[in-house]
């Protein structure tokens, strides 16, 4: 996370000096040429303060990232100290090879991880088939169906948590993966997103590939699909995140060590260990690692996301 | 609409054939929704219902379910514990929707530029909503540290001489989770906010700056007016969370200092699934879910007032 902040500085540097013409458009250019300097002047002064704040309140907002990192490479009696170091006095690289032994770790990684890959897997093949259903195939019941559908996203999930605990005991599936991959997989929200993209695709395409003889499941694998893929991937990171990140839902239903997630190892390390800040801290870097390369690697696509499920349609 | 020529040809009588076409599209479209739906019916919908009809009964783990009619809402209503869990949850609600709601507001017009780099930061900001919870509460709660946490150090520093005890005090550790959820959630609503500003034909401010509008004038005359669709839904989106805060307080506070920070979805786990008192959980869950219907519904009461 410090890199990042070098990062930071280094784009506020080198963007700050030559600014405007990228990203000026076409009228923003006839307007200056009429009265170049005084106006490219103050706009220049202007985006250099927009930079300068932007740049403090970055940092600001990351100060929990930055020391939860210095944290993480201390010494336990060095991280709550007077006044704040920000950089360890000497760096502890240990903590992050005693944690694998101090709890087990790579178990948790690992149930995290495959609860996180089947949830998303069969969360986004449901819910893109039965978007293709609610947005292309025309049948009777389907938009009152539909809306049974929106009406539980607005339910809190809080609140019918109850009936779904007694519904897993009586199936004996409490105490394992199956209670979560059963309760996560099928989320209307999945079903919501992906009918909002779906609803974007012209039906004259699907028509057109009627015509040319193909099923409705042959549309849906070889024209929907492909067109889709911005909308998939959202999806899927998406589930991914939540699942990985989840707190309630193994805390209510995986109750064997063997089966924790990152999410409860880390919780029970905090309540056995509460003097341990280094080896918390290094234990939260490692819980937060995975989403970070996956964000990083796909954030175009958690915007763009989010930014549909806000469109109502 | 071209499935629609398909299904309910444009006036002619309904023939045979068409008919045939009905029935194949509604087999071929249960087909789509079937592998979602069945997951679905089973342990969204069907819970969703059962919570309604539990709520009027008496079960818990240790006997038969029997109809007690409203019984366990007069229990509700005479304890204690609710009506903390309900201030809670309501001081919560009022604290997190509005501070949300106008950091992510700010942020998205900051951000709303077009900025060499501009992408670096939006992403910095949104990053804390997809961190996991844990690490953010875990963090958080040693900023908070009273005696030498970050945050009071800083406090000190510019002059606040008795700094507040945040979780391990019972007036302070509410805000202390608020605060916590402001930064954690402002990023996602920041996005929304984002899109719905870059929604906004650039005509009307070229069109108000022409009249002679201010920054600050364009600002409540233009921008407040044309994000009010996106406001609708921040609005709703932010008070349903807020309502089923859980976790985060679960893992910063446990729900205390004392009960100082229980809310009703923490509630609703202790005593459903922790004692198993099935029946007067689900009462607890109903009124959860009438709150937060509430709240939605006279939302969309008044946005619509607002549209016509």
């Amino acid at each position: 996370m410090t890199n990042m902040a070098e990062d930071l500085k280094a784009t506020h540097l080198r963007d700050a000096a030559p600014l405007p013409n990228g990203a000026a458009t076409a009228e923003d250019r006839r307007r200056t040429d009429r009265k170049r300097s005084p106006r490219e002047q103050k706009k220049r002064t202007a985006n250099i303060v927009i930079y300068g704040v932007l740049v403090v309140l970055v940092v600001a907002l990351m100060v929990p990232f930055i020391w939860m990192l210095s944290s993480s490479l201390k010494e336990n009696n060095q991280v709550l100290t007077v006044p704040i170091q920000w950089i360890p006095q000497e760096f502890v690289w240990s903590n992050y090879t005693d944690i694998w032994t101090r709890i087990p770790m790579m178990g948790y990684l690992q149930n995290s991880l495959y609860l996180a890959v089947i949830i998303t897997c069969l969360q986004v093949l449901t819910g893109s088939l039965a978007a293709y259903g609610f947005s292309k195939v025309r049948f009777p019941g389907r938009d009152v169906l539909f809306l049974a559908y929106i009406g539980t996203i607005a339910v809190p999930w809080q609140a019918y948590m109850v009936p779904q605990y007694i519904m897993m005991q009586q199936l004996g599936l409490t105490n394992s993966f199956n209670a979560l991959i059963l309760l996560q997989a099928f989320g209307a929200f999945g079903v919501f997103l992906m009918r909002q993209y779906y609803m974007t695709i012209p039906d004259e395409l699907c028509e057109a590939a009627r015509i040319d003889g193909l099923s409705e499941y042959g549309i849906w694998a070889r024209v929907i699909l492909p067109l889709s893929k911005p909308a998939l991937a959202s999806l899927a990171l998406l589930t991914f995140v939540n699942t990985w990140n989840d707190y309630m839902g193994p805390f209510i239903y995986l109750t064997s060590n063997r089966l924790w997630t990152v999410q409860l190892g880390l919780r029970s390390f905090v309540g056995q260990f509460d003097a341990e800040y280094a080896m918390i801290m290094t234990g939260s870097v490692i819980s937060v690692i995975p989403i970070l390369i996956i964000f990083l690697i796909g954030q175009r696509y958690f915007i763009q996301g989010i930014a549909t499920s806000g469109m109502k349609g | 609409m071209t499935t629609e020529t398909i299904t309910q040809a444009p006036a002619p009588v309904h023939s045979r054939g068409n008919r045939k076409q009905a029935r194949r599209n509604t087999l071929i479209g249960w087909t789509f929704i079937l592998p979602n739906f069945l997951g679905f019916l089973a342990f969204t919908l069907i819970p969703v219902v059962a919570a309604f009809a539990l709520s009027f009964m008496e079960w818990t783990s240790f006997s038969a379910p029997k109809w007690v009619g409203l019984a366990n809402f007069q229990r509700m209503f005479a304890s204690d514990s609710f009506w903390i869990a309900l201030r809670n949850t309501v001081v919560y609600a009022l604290g997190h929707v509005p501070l949300t709601m106008a950091l992510a507001l700010i942020l998205a017009m900051l951000l709303n530029r077009k900025l060499k780099g501009i992408g670096f930061f939006r992403v910095a900001i949104f990053f804390p909503y997809i961190t996991s919870l844990v690490a953010v509460a875990v963090v958080w709660n040693m900023l908070f540290s009273p005696d030498s946490g970050p945050i009071n150090q800083f406090l000190g520093a510019i002059g606040i001489a008795n700094p507040p005890g945040w979780t391990s005090s019972s007036d302070w550790a509410l805000p202390a989770v608020i605060i916590t959820s402001v930064w954690r959630d402002m990023g996602y609503y920041m996005v929304l906010y984002l899109a719905g500003l870059q929604a906004i034909p650039t005509e009307l401010y070229e069109a108000a700056e022409v009249d002679g509008a201010s920054a600050w004038q364009r600002f409540w005359n233009v921008t407040i007016p044309s994000l009010r669709p996106t406001t609708f839904f921040v609005v709703v989106m932010l008070t349903v969370s807020s309502f089923k805060v859980f976790d985060l307080i679960v893992v910063m506070t446990n729900g205390g200092p004392g009960r100082s920070t229980t809310v009703l979805s923490q509630l609703i786990y202790q005593e459903g699934i922790g004692e198993g008192k099935f029946g007067y959980s689900s009462a607890i869950s109903l009124v959860l879910f009438i709150i937060v219907l509430t709240v939605t519904v006279l939302q969309f009461k008044i946005q619509q007032r607002r549209e016509r």
